[in-house]
C-alpha cells in the first residue's frame, strides 16, 4: 500500500491506497507554524491499525521549502560565480555573500581564462570566518564543461559543509537561472534536511520504517535520499499533486485541461495524452527565475472564497480572500455564498449568504437570485478567460526549426476536468458557458493526495557530443567520455537513455515505471573552412511525469466507485 | 535584477534544419552558438525583453515587393516565409506598441534580393526588410522610412528596391566594392531620377576598425538621419564586418557593433550576413540585443579580442574621413539635384546585367521609369535570365500620381503576351498584383 500526503494551506490531505482502491482518507488541519507536527499527525492517523509491513512507501508534498522562500526566511549562504565575457555578473547578485571571480569557459566548453586559486581560497576563508556553511558555485557554460565548478568546489571543501554546483542542478543553458537555482538549493538545504530526517526518525520510533518519497514541481517523485542534493526541487509541489490526481481520469489520446478550484485561487494545467505540459525552463517563485523542472500551471486569484464586491458599479471577484464565505461566518460575500443562495450547495447558513447578496442586488438592479447567478457566471467566465490565456501562451512558445514551425499543431483541448471547490456544481456551469466537455475528477476532495501517492519518479538527462573536440558529455550526470569521429546520433541517444535509466533508479524509480521519451534530438554538421570537421549533437531525454503502473487498477476502481 | 530601458522584442529563428547546401556558410549550424550564448546569458529572462514566435508571411506580402519569376513557390523555400515573417512579426510588435524596439535574429538573410527575383543571389532569395517595410506601410500607414545597412557587403538588393523611392532613405556602409562581392555601392550611386540623393553609399576601405565604423555612424549616418526625419529607422544588421569573418576583410568587433547600435538607435534591426559563427556571432548578437534594450554591454567581448592588433592605419582613417565628407556633400546637394533631374520629364532608361551567384544565373534587365515631379514614377522592368524566364514587370508606386498610374496600366495592357513567359503588374496604389501567363 502507498500513502499520499499533501500539505495544503488550510488542511492536509492524506490517503492510503491499496489494490482495492482508497483504503482510507483523512484530512487534518494544517498548522503552518508546525508543519512537522502536521505531517506526523497525518501519517499516524492514516496508518492507525495498519500493518506497517504492508506499506511500501509514503509520498509527501509539503509547503515547507516554498514557504521558506516566499516568506524570505532563508538562512545566509555563500555564492561564487565565474562568468567571463558577457552580461556583468553583478546583475545576478543574490544574497549578501556573493563573489564574482575571474575565469571563463566558452560556449563549446573550452577554457578561455583560468581560475585564480588564491582568489578562491581567500573567499573560502572568509566564508569560514563568517560561519557560511553552504555555498553555491556557478560558472557560465558549466553545463558544457564543469571543470571550473569542480575546481572551485575542491578548494572550498575544507572550509564549508556542502557545496551546490550549478552543473548538477540542470542541463539547460541559462547562467542567471543556474545561479538562482543553486542559491535556492543551498538555502533550503538545512531546512529540508532537518525536517525530513525528523519525520523519518519519528516514524521509525513508532515502528513505521517506510521509505519516504517527495513530490516535485514537475509532478514526479524522488526518494528522500536523492532529494538531499536537490532540495529546491520540492518547491511548489502542491499544484502538481492535484494535476497528478486528475491524470488517471483524463482521456488517453486527447488534450485536456485540469482545473483546481480552491478557496483563494484556481490553478490550471494542460495534459496532452495524460502527460502534463512542462515549463520550458523552470519555476518562477518569489522573484526567482529558476531551472527547477515544473508543470506549466497558471494560478489566478479567483476561488470559492474570493471577495465579491462592486467597484465603481462594476462587479469585482478576487483576487483577495478576506475569510470564509458569509454562510460560514465570513465577512464578505463570496462565490460560495452565490452557490448557496442559488440552492446549488447545501451548507452553512443560507440566510447569512442571502444577506450578503442583498447588498449587491440593489446596486446591480437585480433580484438576489439573479445577482447570485451573475456572480457565479462571472466567476466561471474569469476562469475560462484564464484557460484561454494559458493555451495562447503555450501555443505561442517559440520554436527553432522549420519543421516544428510548419508541423507544430496548436493545442486545442476539448475536455476539462475539475477538482476542488464544489467541483460538480462548477463543472456543470463551466460546460454550459463554454464549448468544453467538463467532467469532475472522482474523489476530488483528496485527488491531490491520490496524485502524490501515484506519481512516478521523473528525471531528465541532457547530453551533448562534439566530435571535433572528441567528447560526449552529460555534466549533470558527471559523465564525460571520448567520442570518436564516427560517434553518431544513435550512439548519443543510446548513451543518454542509459544515463537516464541509472538516474531514475538512483532517484527511487521502479524498473517497471520508466516511461521515457526524447525531448530534444538535434545534430549539426560542423564545417570549418569548406570541410566537415565534426558533429555537434544535442540530446535531451526524460522520464515523463505520469502515474506508476499500479494506477491502472486503483484508478479503475476510483473511476467507477463515484 | 536587470530591466530593459527600452522594451525590446526579439524574434529568434535559427532555422536549425535549413541550409543552402551542407558546407555553405548559410547552413544549419550558423546560429547554433549564438543561441547557446543568448540562452546562457539569460537575455530572454530580462524584464522588458520579450521573445515572439514568428508568423509566416503570406504570398501577398512578398508580391507587394517582388516580382517572383516564374512564381513565388519557385524562388522561395519554407524558411524564407519564416525569416520574412520574423521581420514582419517584430515590425508589428513595434507598431502595435507591444515593444519600443525589436530585433529579428532570423535566417536566411535578404538584402541582396532585388525587386525582380529569378533565383538566389548572395545567399538571399527575398528581401525580408523590404517585405516588412511595405507591409508596415500598407497596414499602419507608415510613410518615411530609413534603412541603414551595416552588413559588410553592399545592400544592393535593398538599394534596387528603393532606388526610385524618395520616401525611403537607404544608407549602406560596406567594404569597398572593388574588393568584395557584389562589387557595387560606390559614392556616385545616389538613386534614380525621381529619388536622387535618398540612396547613400559609404564604401569603406578594407581593414576598417571600430574607430572608422563609429566615426561614420556618428558623423555621417546620424546627421543624415536627423535631417531626413524618418518615422522608422531600420538596421540591416549584418555581422560580417567582424575581424574574424571568413569571407570579408574588415576589423570590427562585438563592442563596436554594440556601440554602433547605441548610436544608431534603430527601431528595428534585422540580421543579415555574418559567418564567423563561433568567434563573432555569439558575442556580436549579445552586444546588439543589450544595446537595443539600453542595457550595459561593457563586458561583452569576444575571447580573442585585441583592439590594438585590429586597429586601422592612419591612412585608412584619412580615407574614411574623405569618403564621409564626399557623402555629406552629396547629401547636401540632393534636393537641388533631384529637382533638376525631375524637371526633365519623359522616360528614363537603363540596362544592366545581374548575376545570381548563389544560383549561377545571369539576368539582363531593361528598365524604364517615368520621370515625374509628383510621384516615384511608373517603373517597367523587362527581365530575361539565361537559364530562366522572360518577364515584363510593371510597378506602380505607392503614392503614384494619376498620370503615372495610367502609364503603368497602359504598359501592362499593351504588352505583347506572346513575347513573355509572364507579364506582371504590381499596383501599390490598390495593393494588387496581377500576373498573366504566356498566352493567357
Ligand atoms: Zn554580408
Ligand atoms: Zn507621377
Amino acid at each position: 500500500m502507498i500513502i499520499g500526503l499533501d500539505v495544503g494551506g488550510t488542511h492536509t490531505d492524506v490517503v492510503l491506497l491499496g489494490d482495492e482502491g482508497v483504503v482510507a482518507e483523512i484530512k487534518v488541519p494544517t498548522d503552518a507554524a508546525d508543519l512537522f507536527q502536521t505531517v506526523l499527525t497525518g501519517l499516524e492517523a492514516i496508518t492507525a491499525g495498519i500493518d506497517p509491513a504492508l506499506i511500501s512507501r509514503a509520498v509527501l508534498s509539503t509547503t515547507l521549502t516554498t514557504n521558506a522562500i516566499i516568506q524570505d526566511k532563508l538562512p545566509p549562504v555563500g555564492m561564487i560565480v565565474a562568468s567571463g565575457p558577457g552580461v556583468d555578473p553583478e546583475f545576478f547578485r543574490i544574497g549578501e555573500h556573493y563573489h564574482a571571480l575571474s575565469g571563463a569557459i566558452d560556449h563549446r566548453g573550452r577554457e578561455i581564462d583560468p581560475l585564480d586559486g588564491a582568489e578562491i581560497k581567500k573567499i573560502a576563508k572568509r566564508f569560514k570566518k563568517k560561519g557560511i556553511r553552504h555555498v553555491g558555485v556557478v560558472c557560465k557554460f558549466s553545463v558544457r564543461n564543469p571543470h571550473h565548478e569542480l575546481q572551485i568546489g575542491e578548494i572550498l571543501s575544507p572550509y564549508v559543509d556542502k557545496v551546490f554546483m550549478g552543473h548538477q542542478c540542470s542541463g539547460n543553458l541559462n547562467f542567471p537561472r543556474r545561479i538562482a537555482t543553486s542559491y535556492l538549493n543551498a538555502s533550503v538545504y538545512p531546512i529540508h534536511k532537518k525536517f525530513f530526517e525528523a519525520v523519518k526518525r519519528s516514524l521509525e520510533k513508532k515502528g513505521l520504517a517506510i521509505p519516504i518519497h517527495i513530490l516535485k514541481a514537475d509532478g514526479g517523485t524522488m526518494s528522500f535520499e536523492a532529494s538531499i542534493d536537490f532540495p529546491a526541487q520540492t518547491i511548489l509541489s502542491g499544484p502538481a499533486a492535484s494535476v497528478m490526481g486528475a491524470i488517471a481520469f483524463a482521456p488517453v489520446e486527447e488534450e485536456s485541461i485540469v482545473l483546481d478550484i480552491g478557496g483563494t485561487t484556481t490553478d490550471m494545467a494542460v495534459l496532452i495524452n495524460r502527460v502534463p505540459v512542462l515549463e520550458p525552463l523552470g519555476i518562477h517563485l518569489g522573484g526567482y527565475k529558476t531551472l527547477l523542472r515544473s508543470l506549466k500551471t497558471l494560478s489566478i486569484g479567483v476561488g470559492g472564497d474570493s471577495h465579491v464586491r462592486l467597484e465603481g458599479g462594476r462587479l469585482q471577484i478576487g483576487p483577495e480572500r478576506l475569510g470564509p464565505a458569509m454562510a460560514h461566518g465570513g465577512p464578505v460575500p463570496t462565490p460560495t455564498d452565490a452557490l448557496i443562495v442559488l440552492g446549488l450547495l447545501q451548507r452553512g447558513d443560507p440566510a447569512k449568504a442571502a444577506k450578503g447578496f442583498e447588498a449587491l442586488a440593489g446596486p446591480l438592479g437585480m433580484s438576489v437570485a439573479a445577482a447570485a447567478q451573475h456572480v457565479f457566471d462571472e466567476t466561471c467566465r474569469k476562469i475560462l478567460d484564464a484557460v484561454g490565456e494559458m493555451l495562447a501562451q503555450i501555443n505561442s512558445q517559440p520554436v527553432y526549426t522549420v519543421h516544428e514551425l510548419y508541423e507544430g499543431r496548436a493545442i486545442q483541448p476539448e475536455i476539462m476536468l475539475v477538482i476542488g471547490g464544489p467541483a460538480p456544481v462548477f463543472a456543470k456551469r463551466l460546460e454550459a458557458l463554454s464549448s468544453y466537455r467538463v467532467g469532475v475528477v472522482p474523489r476530488w476532495k483528496v485527488a491531490n493526495a491520490i496524485g502524490a501517492a501515484l506519481a512516478r519518479t521523473t528525471c531528465e538527462v541532457t547530453l551533448f557530443a562534439d566530435t571535433e573536440q572528441g567528447i560526449v558529455a552529460a555534466p549533470e550526470e558527471n559523465y564525460r567520455e571520448r567520442a570518436g569521429r564516427d560517434f553518431s546520433q544513435e550512439d548519443a541517444l543510446e548513451t543518454a537513455f542509459m544515463l537516464l535509466r541509472q538516474k531514475a533508479l538512483r532517484a527511487g524509480s521502479n524498473v517497471d515505471d520508466l516511461a521515457t521519451e526524447v525531448v530534444e534530438n538535434l545534430r549539426f554538421n560542423m564545417v570549418r573552412g569548406f570541410y566537415t570537421s565534426g558533429r555537434n549533437i544535442r540530446i535531451k531525454v526524460q522520464v515523463k511525469p505520469g502515474l506508476i503502473n499500479e494506477y491502472d487498477t486503483v484508478a479503475g476502481i476510483l473511476a467507477t466507485e463515484d | 535584477m536587470q530591466r530593459a530601458k527600452y522594451k525590446t522584442g526579439l524574434v529568434f529563428f535559427p532555422a536549425f534544419d535549413w541550409a543552402i547546401s551542407p558546407a555553405h556558410p548559410e547552413r544549419e549550424e550558423r546560429l547554433l552558438y549564438t543561441q547557446d550564448q543568448v540562452f546562457e546569458e539569460g537575455l530572454l529572462d530580462i524584464e522588458g525583453i520579450e521573445e515572439f514566435k514568428p508568423d509566416l508571411v503570406p504570398i501577398k506580402d512578398v508580391q507587394r515587393v517582388h516580382f517572383c519569376v516564374p512564381d513565388v513557390w519557385s524562388v522561395m523555400t519554407e524558411s524564407h516565409f519564416i525569416s520574412a515573417g520574423g521581420a514582419k512579426t517584430i515590425g508589428m510588435a513595434v507598431m502595435d506598441g507591444r515593444v519600443q524596439r525589436g530585433f529579428a535574429l532570423v535566417r536566411p538573410p535578404g538584402h541582396h534580393a532585388m525587386r525582380v527575383v529569378q533565383g538566389a543571389r548572395g545567399f538571399c532569395n527575398i528581401n525580408i526588410e523590404a517585405i516588412m517595410v511595405e507591409y508596415l506601410r500598407q497596414a499602419y500607414g507608415v510613410d518615411r522610412v530609413a534603412i541603414v545597412d551595416t552588413d559588410c557587403h553592399h545592400g544592393d538588393g535593398t538599394q534596387d528596391i528603393y532606388w526610385h523611392d524618395p520616401d525611403t532613405l537607404f544608407i549602406s556602409m560596406h567594404q569597398d566594392g572593388r574588393t568584395l562581392y557584389p562589387g557595387t555601392g560606390f559614392s556616385n550611386e545616389l538613386g534614380g531620377p525621381n529619388a536622387l540623393g535618398t540612396t547613400v553609399n559609404i564604401p569603406l576601405p578594407p581593414h576598417t576598425s571600430e574607430e572608422g565604423f563609429l566615426y561614420v555612424t556618428q558623423h555621417v549616418v546620424k546627421p543624415i538621419l536627423e535631417e531626413f526625419k524618418p518615422q522608422l529607422v531600420i538596421n540591416s544588421a549584418g555581422q560580417d564586418n567582424h575581424f574574424s569573418d571568413p569571407i570579408t576583410n574588415m576589423n570590427f568587433s562585438a563592442q563596436g557593433y554594440a556601440q554602433l547600435t547605441s548610436i544608431l538607435q534603430p527601431d528595428i534591426a534585422v540580421l543579415e550576413g555574418g559567418y564567423a559563427i563561433e568567434g563573432a556571432l555569439p558575442y556580436v548578437n549579445v552586444g546588439i540585443i543589450l544595446a537595443m534594450a539600453g542595457l550595459d554591454y561593457s563586458q561583452v567581448r569576444e575571447p580573442n579580442y585585441d583592439p590594438v592588433k585590429i586597429r586601422q592605419t592612419r591612412e585608412t582613417s584619412r580615407r574614411i574621413e574623405q569618403i564621409g565628407e564626399l557623402t555629406l556633400q552629396n547629401w547636401a546637394q540632393r534636393e537641388q539635384r533631384s529637382a533638376r533631374s525631375r524637371e526633365r520629364r519623359g522616360l528614363d532608361r537603363r540596362t544592366r546585367n545581374i548575376f545570381y551567384d548563389t544560383d549561377n544565373l545571369l539576368e539582363s534587365q531593361k528598365e524604364i521609369i517615368s520621370i515625374c515631379p509628383d510621384c516615384a514614377g511608373a517603373l517597367q522592368i523587362d527581365s530575361t535570365a539565361d537559364r530562366g524566364r522572360h518577364a515584363l514587370c510593371v510597378h506602380i508606386p505607392r503614392k503614384a500620381c494619376q498620370a503615372c498610374r495610367e502609364i503603368g496600366y497602359q504598359w501592362f495592357e499593351t504588352a505583347q503576351r506572346e513575347a513573355y513567359d509572364a507579364v506582371i503588374l504590381q499596383d501599390r496604389t490598390a495593393d494588387t498584383y496581377h500576373q498573366r501567363q504566356h498566352g493567357a
